[in-house]
């Protein structure tokens, strides 16, 4: 019976290609961090503020930044639409804010509160996303702006009109809206502190507790990769065509995809509302799709592939610029908004190489 | 016995929008028997697989009529999932693999094998762990069917084109129960050698008690493996005949067979002649997917209408496209002694060439704008007509007077059925636009007309039409027209000589009153004809 | 010949007007509805209906050109032009140079309009280059290319050696400031233009005739054997291309007129408005006019001057009067951002969405 048999080909990467791949990958990190390091020179921190800064923005921004990674797993691109979990995670806060509701049970209740929105949230998104095959990301993009009109009419026309709150702590002195700010006392750092209270360690707080929370999201993000669930996705985000032809329903796997990463934004929102402690009730969720999608891409990930590693990487080395930019620009030029404009033009600048990357690469295939 | 066929069709019949593209097809296939199914493009093939492989397309146009039975049992085929139940595996012409999952992957794409744990008990099986081990145990078994051995965990991307062909094959037996195996053209892609391990292949599947239903166009390969040949033409069983009854020369005449209909065409005043040229290929070499033109030789008679035909895949879509600059091509192309550039769609326009292509929706058309401007608006982007002068000094404008008398003449002559210039044509019916093309040709005034598929997707009164007109170009202004097309009739009725492309090159160089099995042999590659005169 | 032509009624059947309803007109017709809904507002709250209609027209006369920019890409099938603030730059940076020179009045503006040209064309080219190499994703790169100038330029605001003490920051003598003032300069020279006001209507004449020159030029345009190789190339490549169309070069020159427009746009819109606003400011500037253009009935391939001009006066008619009228019902709320917010975006989806007929 073996009379047939084909000897295979190797094709095994040799070590140096192994390499190559290696530093394709690692380039976008290792430019980042020589640059972080030349900011770092520059700015002249006294590294115990340096490490404690980064150590609380880890904390705060992983969570947030890990819900990207399965739409891109699952083909549908940098989720654009994140900021639509982040208005969720901020309706369940005004809820329980609402309640009085405070400490680590009131977090948790937000939490829990959270979950009908964001599934509903992200069902019409994936709803919508389907029906856009192909651009995906503008539309989530778009729809970031739009759900964030009708957020601010909820919110800001439709209290103390349609909706009856009168809560003056929350709503406006007119009577309609909330007001801008809302303070969190009752909650901040209900999670970072959380089972263990402030952790020390020497000079530095740790959020303990946060940082389990976060590796235990990453713990199941790998393992959702291993079921039959996540081969799904692998499958769909390969090749729609096929993955429909093989009997997957690919736009039900989309959505669920789309429904994960909307929960898990307002849960990454809460987590870093938690722990500033105060929030704009307007704004808060605007730039958080573009600092998450920033960050995940300086960690490496493109828009077809994405690690945990490079959400983690990617936070650590945004975030360290972000905090030295400013100085930087500062001590180099004497004008500390240069570092700001830098630093955002580094975060716009690195979704648009990556996003043209990608459609250059796609159009050579 | 009845009994021991594995899968058996009768009295099938399936319209498409009116028109029959299956008639009466009965067939069977015995358990461990290869059975081929041979037939020129458009003789229904395709239809019938996705007919038992239950392809939403068949239900979505109404169904058909006929019974299918398998293993004695009379089955309802509505969908993919199902004809994969009932054991039907599918083979397809394109790959249906992810390059970046394993082989494993690939062969288990939502079958994999996994084990329940703690999460899947809670929220079901979409979370139970996959089973690598397992998958790849029975990858190799697979694979060992087929009698190759490749390693289970290397992707596929990194696979040459001949391996993912058996990795197709594999998926399909890796399900249980498979008890029929469709093959769809699936030596197409594949090398010589490639080919030949695939036929040893099927023959060792075929060893194991699996039916094999095998579509092609390769005669020999037909003859080479086959138990049982079925031939199609025109949506018609011929026959169904064993191999030992059978001769490459038998099947291929029975393969084009067909009343030939010349219909007296008008006498010219000067026959073309091969001293008075207009257009040579040499060695003319297309990249059209799918269409390859490798080393073409052409010579093209001042005024004769010159057929080109031959088998899907073959090459002959090919021409036309790259000498009028739709795809990348290279060699030399003369017309009346003049070199012209290759991939420059300007150059051949300005050279006095115009083309109809086959995709008329994709290439001919604008489906959005308005009957005139698809008219007139290659005439005005490459000859610089219907324009006349504004305001400015060197500037202008598209004069809609004449465009509009123009295209009210044309939509007269060539009996366009509208509601007038205006309207777009995406509302005109198949055989209407097709005429709109023809429009958007004669308006260059070309003196040599490529048309390719002329009557593809049109109806029997548009088709008689659209030939009659080109004849009537021919005939009145001399215009050298060379067409290519799958339907060898039509080819016969009004050409002059026709060119047989095989492999990319011109295979021979057919009268159109020469025997079936001359047509049939040359296009199967089987002989090469003397150009004749 | 009579027999060959078949009668409009043949095709007007019912799934022809409700395809007609649903695919072309129905989001014009709620904008519509809308709009008049607030129109009957005003007048039932005695609003000064005056007032609002002398703010429309400056609105679309200050907006038409940069939706006009949105056109060439259209019509060439580049899609919506995201990266409208490169072109909106180039037009401030002509506008400082001009501020700088100290030029006023109708030099000052014309001069504007000619240092931004280079500029503009220039980088129109370049992004062009760049828009070409990723294809299908043209909108996502225009929009983040665009955003990353807009960040670059404010350095380049921060940097520039300017010295006009008008413009630049008063502690630290570095550095243009956030907004600068035109008033001196070319401030509202088109508005004043021939303005006139008609039953208590102030009409800004130059304002709305520069922007109808420029909409009889486009539409001239359309119809000279470029412009139809551009509609042919955005109806359908592979034709335009077997027509002998370089393709290639007809969406760069598309996308390098939108760079143009967008240029000169902005200076009408700072003209208009009395002030030059650098910095962060033009990072949102492409979506009102997107907006707009859809709203008119554009589609991702197709599009029109009438659309453009329709879309424009639909969309700023309606911002203009959802402020006041909304401000007064609810006491002080102001929906006007929120409605643009919504409607401008949501006609975005709308297009994004839409199935693609083929």
């Amino acid at each position: 019976m073996a009379d047939v048999n084909i000897a295979q080909p190797k094709p095994e990467l040799t070590k140096e290609k192994q390499l190559d791949q290696f530093l394709g990958q690692m380039s976008v990190p290792l430019f980042f961090a020589f640059l972080c390091l030349l900011g770092i020179i520059a700015a002249n921190l006294n590294p115990r503020f340096l490490i404690n800064e980064i150590l609380t923005r880890l904390g705060r921004n992983s969570f947030l930044v890990l819900s990207l990674i399965i739409p891109i797993l699952a083909g549908l691109g940098l989720n654009f639409g994140i900021v639509i979990g982040a208005m969720a995670g901020q309706t369940a806060l005004i809820i329980i804010t609402h309640l009085q509701i405070g400490g680590l049970p009131g977090l948790l209740l937000a939490f829990l509160i959270s979950i009908p929105f964001s599934v509903l949230f992200g069902w019409l998104t994936g709803l919508i996303l389907n029906r856009a095959k192909g651009r995906e990301m503008v539309t989530s993009f778009i729809m970031g702006f739009f759900a964030n009109g009708l957020y601010q009419l909820v919110f800001l026309v439709l209290i103390g009109t349609l909706i009856p709150l009168k809560n003056p702590v929350l709503v406006l002195s007119s009577g309609i809206g909330l007001r801008n700010s809302i303070d969190l006392i009752a909650i901040n750092k209900a999670l970072d502190h959380a089972v263990f209270g402030p952790v020390k360690l020497g000079p530095y707080n740790i959020p303990l507790f946060t940082l389990l929370v976060i590796a235990l999201l990453c713990v199941v993000i790998s393992f959702l990769m291993k079921t039959r669930l996540g081969q799904r996705m692998r499958a769909v985000g390969q090749d729609m065509n096929i993955a429909e032809v093989s009997g997957i329903n690919v736009n039900k796997t989309r959505i669920i995809a789309i429904i994960i990463s909307t929960v898990l934004a307002a849960w990454g929102q809460l987590i870093f509302l938690q722990n500033i402690g105060t929030f704009n009730t307007y704004n808060s969720h605007e730039q958080v799709g573009m600092f998450s999608i920033a960050a995940l891409l300086i960690g490496g990930a493109t828009i077809r592939r994405a690690t945990i590693w490079n959400a983690l990487v990617g936070v650590l080395l945004f975030h360290t610029l972000f905090v030295v930019s400013p100085l930087a620009g500062q001590r180099l030029l004497g004008i500390p908004q240069v570092g700001e404009y830098f630093r955002s033009f580094l975060a716009y600048g690195i979704i648009a190489v990556a996003l043209a990357l990608h459609a250059w690469q796609g159009k050579k295939k | 016995m009845p009994e021991s066929y594995v899968l058996e069709l009768k009295g099938i019949t399936k319209n498409y929008f009116g028109t029959t593209v299956l008639k009466g097809i009965s067939l069977s296939v015995k358990a461990g028997e290869i059975h081929a199914l041979v037939g020129e493009n458009g003789a229904g093939k395709s239809t019938l697989m996705n007919l038992i492989f239950g392809m939403p397309v068949i239900h979505e146009t109404g169904g058909f009529e006929g019974d299918i039975f398998i293993d004695g049992q009379k089955v309802n085929i509505t969908s993919p999932r199902q004809a994969m139940e009932l054991g039907i595996g599918m083979v397809h012409q394109e790959f249906m693999l992810l390059p970046g999952f394993t082989v494993t992957e690939n062969i288990k794409l939502n079958r994999e094998l996994s084990k329940a744990n703690l999460v899947s008990k809670t929220f079901g099986s979409s979370f139970e762990t996959l089973d690598y081990p397992a998958m790849q145990n029975d990858t190799s078994l697979a694979m060992k069917k087929l009698g190759l051995s490749i390693d289970e965990t290397s992707l596929v991307a990194g696979l040459p084109v001949g391996y993912m062909q058996f990795v197709e094959i594999a998926r399909e037996i890796d399900k249980k129960n498979v008890r029929l195996l469709v093959f769809d053209e699936p030596t197409a892609v594949l090398t010589e050698s490639e080919a030949e391990y695939l036929i040893t292949a099927m023959r060792l599947l075929a060893a194991q008690g699996i039916a094999i239903l095998f579509i092609t166009h390769r005669l020999d390969e037909v003859m080479a493996c086959s138990d049982m040949i079925t031939i199609l033409r025109d949506g018609e069983m011929v026959t169904s005949i064993s191999r030992s009854n059978a001769s490459l020369e038998r099947i291929a005449e029975l393969m084009v067979g067909r009343k030939l209909e010349r219909a007296q065409l008008p006498p010219r005043a000067v026959e073309p002649h091969d001293q008075d040229l207009i257009l040579e290929l040499n060695n003319l070499q297309v990249q059209m997917p799918g269409e390859q033109v490798r080393n073409l030789n052409l010579k093209v008679r001042r005024g004769e209408i010159l057929g080109i035909g031959g088998l899907a895949g073959q090459g002959k879509i090919g021409i036309a496209n790259g000498v009028m600059g739709l795809y990348p091509a290279s060699g030399e192309v003369y017309k009346d002694q003049n070199q012209i550039k290759l991939n420059d769609s300007k150059d051949a326009l300005q050279s006095g060439m115009a083309f109809v292509s086959e995709d008329r929706r994709g290439v001919g058309l604008l489906v959005d704008e308005s009957i005139a401007l698809n008219i007139v608006l290659t005439s005005i982007e490459a000859q610089q007509k219907f324009l006349r002068p504004a305001v400015l000094p060197g500037v202008r404008l598209i004069d809609k007077k004449s465009v509009r008398s123009y295209t009210l003449k044309m939509i007269k002559d060539l009996d366009i059925r509208c509601t007038g210039p205006n309207q777009p044509v995406r509302r005109l019916s198949g055989g209407n636009q097709q005429k709109v093309c023809l429009a958007r040709a004669f308006t260059l005034k070309p003196e040599v007309l490529w048309i390719s598929e002329p009557t593809r997707g049109i109806d029997v009164g548009a088709k008689q039409l659209v030939l009659d007109l080109l004849v009537q170009m021919n005939r009145e202004y001399g215009m050298t027209i060379i067409m290519t097309s799958s339907e060898l009739t039509e080819l016969r009725r009004i050409c002059d000589r026709i060119a047989l492309v095989y492999k990319g090159r011109v295979a021979g160089i057919l009268r159109p009153d020469a025997s079936d099995l001359e047509f049939g042999l040359v296009m199967a590659g089987k002989k090469t004809a003397k150009e004749v005169g | 010949m009579e027999t060959k032509v078949l009668t409009a009624k043949d095709y007007l059947n019912k799934e022809a007007i409700r395809a007609f309803f649903v695919g072309f007109g129905l989001p014009r017709l709620i904008i519509s509805g809308f709009l008049l809904i607030l129109f009957i507002l005003a007048f039932i709250m005695k609003m000064d209906l005056t007032i609002l209609l002398s703010d429309s027209l400056v609105r679309i006369g200050m907006n038409g050109l940069l939706v006009l920019a949105m056109l060439p890409t259209l019509v060439t099938g580049v899609g919506l032009n995201f990266g409208l603030p490169i072109g909106f730059i180039c037009g401030l940076v002509g506008g400082v140079i001009s501020m700088e020179l100290n030029l006023v009045g109708f030099r000052g503006l014309f001069s504007a309009i000619l240092f931004s040209l280079p500029l503009a064309v220039i980088t129109g080219y370049l992004y062009a280059a760049l828009l070409e190499r990723v294809r299908g994703q043209e909108m996502m790169v225009g929009t983040y290319l665009g955003f990353s100038v807009v960040a670059g330029m404010c350095i380049f605001w921060l940097m520039a050696p300017f010295k006009n003490p008008v413009m630049i920051f008063a502690i630290g003598g570095k550095g243009l400031r956030y907004t600068l003032t035109l008033f001196q300069h070319f401030g509202k020279v088109l508005n004043n233009l021939l303005a006139f006001s008609l039953m208590g209507v102030v009409i800004p004449t130059g304002l709305l005739l520069f922007f109808a020159f420029f909409c009889l030029l486009a539409h001239l345009f359309f119809r000279t054997r470029t412009g139809l190789a551009m509609i042919a190339t955005g109806a359908n490549p592979l034709y335009a291309s077997s027509s002998g169309i370089n393709i290639r070069a007809m969406r760069y020159t598309s996308i390098i007129l939108s760079n143009v427009l967008a240029a000169i746009g902005a200076i009408v819109y700072a003209q208009s408005y009395g002030f030059l606003q650098l910095y962060t400011a033009p990072l949102y500037a492409a979506f009102p006019a997107v907006a707009a253009a859809l709203i008119g009935g554009a589609t991702l391939k197709k599009a029109t001057v009438s659309q453009i001009i329709v879309g424009t006066i639909l969309f700023q008619t309606l911002l203009t009067i959802a402020l006041p009228v909304t401000q007064t019902a609810l006491r002080g709320a102001d929906i006007s951002e929120i409605a643009r917010m919504i409607i401008s975006n949501g006609m975005i989806l709308y297009a994004l969405t839409r199935a693609e007929r083929r």
